[in-house]
C-alpha cells in the first residue's frame, strides 16, 4: 500500500482535479512543472535559505518535560509556532510564491479564513514585491481584525468574501473565481493541502520539512528517526501532512489526526470531517466532506477559526478510509482545556488550532516509553481573545 | 436522433437560455420553461443550484441561493419535470455541478434524466478526461449528449481533443471569466470567435457568458450556430417576474 499520490494525482480514490474548463490552463501548466521546478537546484537552494534566514528554521524539536510526566510517556513538541508569522503556514508560502516567480506570475491571489495564511501570503509577496489580494469572509473579517490590520500593513489587499456563509469555504471560492476571471498573470497561493491536483501534493511536499527535520533531531535526542507516534490537527491539514509524510509509508509510526468536533460530533455544530463527511468533491478534489444527503455543501462549526472547513484534504481521506491514520476529534471545550494546560506546564500558550492535538490525551493513552511528537502547528497570540472570552482572563 | 442533435440541424441561429430551477419561487421551474419555449426559444438550460458554484457570477449565485433556500433539491426537481415531455417539446439540458449528481448516484441520474426526457448534460466542474475514461458509457446508455466548455485559453490540441469526445455541441466560453461577469465583445472575442470557426470542428459551437441582447447575441453566432444567455435572464425575471419572459426574448429574437 502506497500512500503517496499517484502520477494520476489521486491519493488512493481520493484527489484528482475537478475544475471548470477555465481553470484547466493554469492548474495544468503548474502540474506539468512544479515537480521539476521544485528539483531544481537554484530553486532548492532559495528555498532553503529562505526557510533558514526568514522564516528561523529548523524550528526547535522541544522535549516537553512537565508534559510528559503528567501523562507518563515521551512527548516531544515541533515548534513550527516559533516561525516567523507565528504558524507553520509561512513553508508553504515561501514555496510557492518562488514557484509563481518562475512561472512568471506577477499577481498572487490567496483565501484565508483565520487570516494565518493571509498573513503568510502577504508576507511573501512583500518580500518578493509582488500584488497580493486576500479573500477573506466577511465574518471572519469582522473576528478576525488584528490579522486583517497586519496583512493592510504588509500591502496586501483584503478582500471580503460575501457569498453564501461569509467564512472560509466561501473566501475560497471568491479566489477560485478571481482566477478563473485572470488567467494569465496570477497564481493562486491555497493555503492547505486541498485543491485540484497538484495542489495537495505540492503544499505538503513544502509542508514535509517538518517531518525531515523531525527525524535528523529525533536522531539526535533519542538515538532513532522514528518517533512511535506523530500527532497533528487537522482542518484542510496541511500542518498534519507535513508532519506525517516522511513518516506514511513506515508503519511503524502510528499517524493520529485530531480535528475539531465544536460544540459535539452530533451537536449539528461540528467540523470533523471524517465522522460527519462522505466522499464528494468540493473545490476541485474528490475527497470526504460535509455535505447534505443531495450533495450541497455544509457550513463546519469550530471555535478555531483554523479549522473549520467542511473538507480535508485528499491524503486524510486516504489515511483515514484504508486505517492508516487513527482520527480523533476534539470539542472546543476539550481544546481550550489542553491549550490552558501546555500553558501552566510548558509556558507556550498554543494557537487554538493546535490546541485541538494536544488533546489527544483524553483520548488515547500511551506507553511510558512511547516518543510522540505533536506538531505545535501555530502561536496562541492571535486567539488572545478568544481565550479571554473562554476562561474570564 | 436526439432532440439537440435534431435542433442543431435547423438552418438558423440558436437562442439557448439558462434560469435556475426552484427561482424565483420552487414552483416556477415548469411554468418558466413553458413560457420560454412559448416565447420561441430554441433551447433550455436548467439549472441545478449548488451551494459553490465556482464558475459563476453573483447573480446567479444569488439564484441558486434563493433557489436552496426556497428547497429546490435534485429530487424536488425531478418531481417536478416528471411529466415536462407532455408539456413542450424544446430541448432540455440539465446544467450543475457534479457533487450532486455524485451524490444521487450518476448512473441514476442518467436513467432519471432519459426517463423524464432531458436531453443532455453540461457539468462545467467534470473535466472531459475523467469524464471519458468513468462516465462516457453511462450517458451514451441513456442517450444523453455531454457538452464541454472550452475557453479562449483552450489550445487547439485540446480543443479538438474535447471535440472528438463531444456529440452535440461545444459550449464556447467567451471569454475568461465567472458567468454574468462582462458584457458586450471586444478585438479579442472576434479573433477567438474566427480561430475557432476556422478549425472546422465536427461539433457546432454555441457561445455563452456576456450575451444579454440582441447586439451581443449577433455578434456571438456571427460564425458560431447560437448563443447562451443566463446571468442576464435571471435579472429580468427577478426585476420581472415570470410571466413576461417573451418581452425579454422578443426583442432579442426580432
Amino acid at each position: 500500500m502506497s500512500y503517496n499520490i499517484n502520477d494520476k494525482g489521486y491519493y488512493g480514490e481520493f484527489g484528482g482535479a475537478y475544475i471548470p474548463e477555465m481553470l484547466y490552463p493554469n492548474v495544468e501548466e503548474l502540474r506539468q512543472n512544479y515537480l521539476k521546478i521544485m528539483a531544481e537546484p537554484s530553486f532548492q537552494e532559495e528555498f532553503n535559505q529562505l526557510l533558514k534566514d526568514y522564516v528561523g528554521r529548523p524550528s526547535p524539536l522541544y522535549f516537553a518535560k512537565r508534559l510528559s510526566e503528567k501523562y507518563a510517556t515521551k512527548i516531544y513538541l515541533k515548534r513550527e509556532d516559533l516561525n516567523h508569522t507565528g504558524a507553520h503556514k509561512v513553508n508553504n508560502t515561501i514555496g510557492q510564491i518562488l514557484m509563481a516567480r518562475r512561472l512568471g506570475k506577477k499577481r498572487i491571489i490567496a483565501e484565508t479564513g483565520a487570516g494565518q495564511h493571509g498573513v503568510a501570503t502577504a508576507t511573501v509577496c512583500a518580500l518578493m514585491g509582488m500584488e497580493c489580494i486576500v479573500y477573506m469572509g466577511e465574518i471572519d473579517i469582522a473576528r478576525q481584525a488584528p490579522n486583517v490590520a497586519r496583512m493592510k500593513m504588509l500591502g496586501a489587499t483584503v478582500v471580503p468574501a460575501l457569498s453564501g456563509s461569509k467564512t472560509l469555504k466561501d473566501a475560497t471560492n471568491e479566489a477560485i473565481r478571481d482566477w478563473i476571471n485572470n488567467p494569465v498573470d496570477t497564481h493562486y497561493i491555497i493555503g492547505s493541502a486541498i485543491g485540484p491536483h497538484p495542489y495537495p501534493d505540492m503544499v505538503t511536499k513544502f509542508q514535509s520539512v517538518i517531518s525531515e527535520e523531525i527525524k535528523s533531531q529525533l536522531l539526535e535526542k533519542e538515538g532513532t528517526e522514528h518517533p512511535n507516534y506523530v500527532v497533528a490537527c487537522i482542518g484542510g491539514g496541511s500542518n498534519a501532512a507535513g508532519t506525517y509524510y516522511h513518516f506514511l509509508d513506515n508503519e511503524d509510526v502510528g499517524i493520529i489526526a485530531v480535528e475539531a468536533a465544536g460544540k459535539g460530533i452530533h451537536s449539528g455544530e461540528s467540523a470533523a470531517t471524517s465522522a460527519l463527511g462522505k466522499e464528494g468533491i468540493i473545490h476541485g478534489c474528490k475527497t470526504l466532506l460535509m455535505q447534505t444527503d443531495d450533495g450541497q455543501i455544509t457550513e463546519p462549526y469550530s471555535i478555531s477559526a483554523g479549522l473549520d472547513y467542511p473538507g480535508v484534504g485528499p491524503l486524510h481521506s486516504h489515511l483515514y478510509k484504508t486505517g492508516r491514520g487513527e482520527f480523533y476529534s476534539a470539542t472546543d471545550d476539550e481544546a481550550m482545556q489542553a491549550g490552558l494546560e501546555l500553558a501552566k506546564l510548558e509556558g507556550i500558550i498554543p494557537a487554538i488550532e493546535t490546541s485541538h492535538a494536544l488533546a489527544v490525551f483524553k483520548y488515547k493513552t500511551f506507553q511510558p516509553n512511547d516518543v510522540v511528537v505533536i506538531s505545535l502547528s501555530g502561536r496562541g497570540d492571535k486567539d488572545l481573545n478568544n481565550y479571554i472570552e473562554y476562561f474570564n482572563l | 436522433m436526439n432532440r439537440i442533435q435534431q435542433k442543431l440541424q435547423e438552418n438558423k441561429k440558436l437562442l439557448s437560455i439558462y434560469f435556475t430551477a426552484g427561482y424565483p419561487s420552487l414552483d416556477d421551474t415548469v411554468s418558466v420553461i413553458e413560457n420560454l419555449e412559448n416565447a420561441g426559444v430554441d433551447m433550455i438550460e436548467i439549472g441545478l443550484p449548488f451551494s459553490d458554484p465556482l464558475a459563476d457570477g453573483p447573480t446567479i449565485q444569488a439564484s441558486s441561493t434563493q433557489a436552496l433556500k426556497n428547497g429546490m433539491t435534485t429530487t424536488v426537481l425531478f418531481e417536478q419535470l416528471k411529466d415536462i415531455r407532455t408539456r413542450v417539446n424544446i430541448p432540455l439540458i440539465a446544467m450543475g455541478y457534479f457533487n450532486p449528481m455524485l451524490q444521487y448516484g450518476v448512473e441514476a441520474f442518467c436513467a432519471k434524466c432519459k426517463k423524464i426526457g432531458i436531453d443532455g448534460l453540461i457539468i462545467p466542474d467534470l473535466p472531459v478526461d475523467v469524464y471519458q475514461e468513468e462516465y462516457q458509457t453511462i450517458f451514451e446508455k441513456y442517450g444523453l449528449i455531454n457538452v464541454f466548455l472550452i475557453t479562449p485559453q483552450t489550445s487547439d490540441e485540446r480543443i479538438r481533443f474535447i471535440d472528438s469526445v463531444s456529440n452535440g455541441f461545444i459550449y464556447m466560453v467567451s471569454s475568461a471569466s465567472t458567468t454574468g461577469a462582462k458584457s458586450g465583445f471586444g478585438n479579442e472575442q472576434s479573433n477567438y470567435f474566427e480561430r475557432i470557426a476556422a478549425m472546422n470542428l465536427k461539433n457546432p459551437q454555441i457561445v455563452g457568458f456576456g450575451i444579454s441582447n440582441k447586439e451581443t447575441f449577433q455578434q456571438a453566432t456571427k460564425q458560431a450556430a447560437g448563443a447562451i444567455i443566463g446571468s442576464a435572464f435571471i435579472k429580468h425575471i427577478t426585476a420581472n417576474g415570470i410571466s413576461n419572459i417573451d418581452e425579454f426574448v422578443n426583442p432579442i429574437l426580432s
